[in-house]
């Protein structure tokens, strides 16, 4: 016992106080407010709020739009993160190299990370834009007619996927960049002397060697695939038929479209809960597989 | 010297304090939250009006803040009532008429004006107008940024492609045999376009109501999506682009349809008389704005927003508020509105104005959208507004694509509709 009231523990404890009051009043205290606001029918006005025990989560099971933003979700983030990741690393080994203009290309590839989603947004919907946009232009000079991007159900969703990796991409090669310079080149004139080939040396030396850095993107992918909706707002408000919705998204419509607190709470809870095991996952089971120096 | 400067500082801070405070002691400090939903510099039109209004009073101080798009603007106002820091007044959605008041959020106008010249005040506007701002017998909202759906049609394409350019349809017979005639093999031309983002239960409201239906009932407790005049209104939009290929299939982008039909890319487009003014100065060729066609009769739904009175409020902000109100839809100020943007003039006697007689004369099409009035209903506005409407959206929607067809979509989103106004009735 007197080992926690110790001089020095409660130093200890003096210290870590900054921090343990934000995480408590920024974190743990919302997340659990938001379950307690799930299992309640928040008052609208002059209706006091009650307890409503679990027909929040009940509602999920019948909410066919939250059938719908899941399988949207798991497509998007199947889409965007191994793409993103996959052209962050090339983009990466590209600048890597020495060649003319290198800080000229390294910026293009950064531009579109600086840009704001809703900047972003605005811009592809001009791209995207049947007709008078670029693609279609483009498109329209060879001759094709192309799609109506953003009002067909079956392309909106990839188109919003391709916008999403373009704006990604260049954001996850910064960390790739720094993790390749802090690479020793001994390492790479070893692998020569070896007779190595770039391919082998890629794959056995390189790739493990970021590893780490590979599971920090990974995770800020996955966060991202989540978390980025700024864009429906501008392109589609999730349409047409909710064929480009997204969790979040649909989180957003419920609290402040139809005043549903509880069930955007509820919603929320599922978002948390499956950010958490994802979370989990990466830092449990693939951690012990990475080499870390 | 370090010290001295600190007092110094300090000193002046207080003063300035000191002198705010007592300022806003003599003034009545007002803060509106209000939308813009179309393009162009409407932010600069309405802080100038609040500005002459200050300077006509100067005992009320307003702080105009540009809120976003119409759901931004409540969910701000919301948000602030919530906070503890509300505004006393806002432009919101007219159609959000029964969640402010489920939300008790807002007062009615009956309740707050006291003079018999403030009540003849709420009977001076076009009672069509009127019908989305009264609900149980009272009046919860005033016209301010009012509009109806309207088509710009393109007179160097209807030339071009030999119909008389000062006969746009009138019929939904003649927009599909003249959007035939506009539209081009190659695909650089189509017809006609009506947007199917942002908005379709707005313009699903004008086709269903040329069909002879409306989509609710006055208390907003009934919706009627499932009915066949409904159903037809909407496979007569689905055919415009599947059966007749006067317009492209999918949807249509409400935020990038004016541009189309700048770049001459449709030849009619339906789009919100507030996109007026941004059309004359953006058409490089000859344009015309005409009212909606009819099947049955014509049609359309008011649509835009109201100012609102928040409950929240003191006596003093109340009796501020009816007055910026009243200053800002006055017969001048809503002319000099209407000119700037194209919204329309909320009163009769905002047409009687020379500001703009002298404009209707000069540019006839100003006018259309008074004149369509006639023939104009309510705008969707219903209990658990939010989620009915998204329904009919996500319905038309899927309808337009080709995922179902109108009946179904229209038979389920009734059903759904049915189960979240059970409650209200």
């Amino acid at each position: 016992m007197h080992q926690i009231f110790s001089r020095q523990s409660i130093y200890g404890w003096l210290l870590l106080l900054p921090a343990a009051i934000l995480l408590f009043a920024f974190t743990y205290y919302p997340m659990a407010g938001t379950f307690f606001d799930s299992i309640f029918n928040e008052g609208s006005g002059s209706l006091s709020s009650r307890y409503n025990g679990p027909l929040n989560y009940q509602m999920l099971m019948i909410d066919p739009v939250f059938k719908t933003v899941l399988i949207n979700n798991a497509i998007f983030a199947l889409g965007t993160i191994p793409v993103s990741i996959g052209l962050a690393l090339m983009m990466a080994l590209i600048v890597d190299q020495h060649f003319l203009g290198r800080s000229l290309v390294r910026m293009a590839f950064f531009t579109p990370t600086v840009l704001p989603m809703i900047a972003v947004a605005n811009i592809w919907l001009f791209f995207y834009t049947p007709d008078i946009g670029l693609i279609d232009s483009l498109l329209a000079f060879f001759g094709i007619e192309g799609p109506n991007w953003l009002g067909d159900p079956d392309t909106v969703l990839s188109a919003i996927i391709v916008m999403a990796i373009w704006k990604e991409a260049g954001f996850f090669m910064i960390f790739y960049l720094a993790a390749l310079q802090t690479i020793s080149p001994e390492l790479k004139e070893a692998a020569k002397l070896e007779g190595a080939g770039k391919l082998y040396y890629f794959r056995r030396v390189l790739f493990p060697l970021l590893m780490p850095t590979t599971l920090f993107i990974s995770i800020n992918a996955v966060i991202n695939s989540f978390k980025l909706v700024d864009h429906l707002f501008i392109l589609t408000k999730g349409g047409p038929d909710n064929a480009s919705n997204l969790l979040l998204y649909h989180i957003y419509e419920t609290a402040f479209s139809y005043f549903d607190q509880g069930y955007a709470a509820a919603l929320t809870v599922v978002l948390l809960l499956i950010l958490a095991s994802f979370a989990i996952v990466q830092f449990f089971f693939f951690d012990r597989r990475i080499h870390y120096r | 010297m370090f010290a001295k400067m600190k007092r110094l500082f300090l000193i002046t801070a207080a003063a300035v304090c000191l002198a705010a405070t007592q300022a806003a002691a003599a003034q009545t400090e007002l803060t509106m939250y209000y939308p813009v939903a179309v393009g162009g510099p409407l932010t600069k039109v309405v802080d100038g009006m609040v500005e002459d209004f200050m300077k006509e009073n100067p005992d009320i101080k307003v702080n105009a803040i540009y809120a976003g798009n119409y759901n931004d603007a409540r969910i701000k106002a919301l948000a602030a009532m919530k906070s503890g820091k509300p505004a006393q007044l806002s432009v919101m959605f007219s159609i959000d008429i029964y969640e402010l008041i489920n939300q008790d959020a807002i007062v009615a106008f009956d309740d707050v004006v006291e003079t018999d010249d403030e009540k003849k005040w709420l009977d001076s506007f076009y009672p069509t107008l009127m019908e989305n701002g009264k609900t149980d017998g009272k009046t919860w909202g005033i016209p301010f940024q009012r509009s109806t759906i309207v088509m710009y049609y393109n007179k160097d394409a209807f030339r071009a492609a030999g119909l008389d350019p000062e006969k746009p349809p009138a019929t939904w017979e003649e927009l599909v045999s003249m959007g035939k005639k506009l539209t081009k093999a190659d695909g650089s031309q189509w017809g006609a376009m009506i947007p199917s983002t942002g908005y379709p239960y707005w313009m699903f409201g004008a086709l269903t109501m040329q069909n002879g239906e409306v989509l609710m009932n006055d208390s907003g407790n009934t919706t009627y999506f499932d009915k066949p005049g409904v159903v037809e209104a909407l496979q007569f939009w689905k055919d415009l682009g599947s059966k007749h290929k006067i317009m492209p299939e999918g949807t249509i982008e409400w935020g990038t349809l004016r541009q189309n039909f700048l770049e001459g890319k449709t030849a009619m487009m339906w789009h919100s008389t507030g996109n007026l003014t941004a059309v004359k100065k953006g058409a490089k060729f000859d344009f015309g704005v005409a009212m909606l066609p009819a099947q049955k009769r014509r049609g359309t739904p008011t649509g835009g927003g109201n100012f609102y009175i928040f409950k929240n409020s003191t006596p003093e902000e109340k009796k501020a508020s009816v007055k910026l109100i009243r200053f800002m839809t006055s017969p001048e100020r809503s002319a000099e509105w209407s000119v700037k943007t194209g919204y329309m003039g909320v009163s009769p006697a905002a047409y009687e104005t020379s500001i703009l007689k002298d404009y209707v004369s000069g540019f006839p099409y100003a006018a259309v959208a008074r004149d369509q009035l006639e023939y104009a209903t309510a705008e969707l506005s219903t209990h658990q507004t939010g989620r009915v409407r998204k329904l009919l959206d996500d319905s038309i929607q899927s309808a337009l694509t080709g995922r179902s067809t109108p009946e179904e979509a229209l038979t389920n989103a009734q059903k759904q509709a049915a189960m979240l106004l059970k409650k209200y009735q």
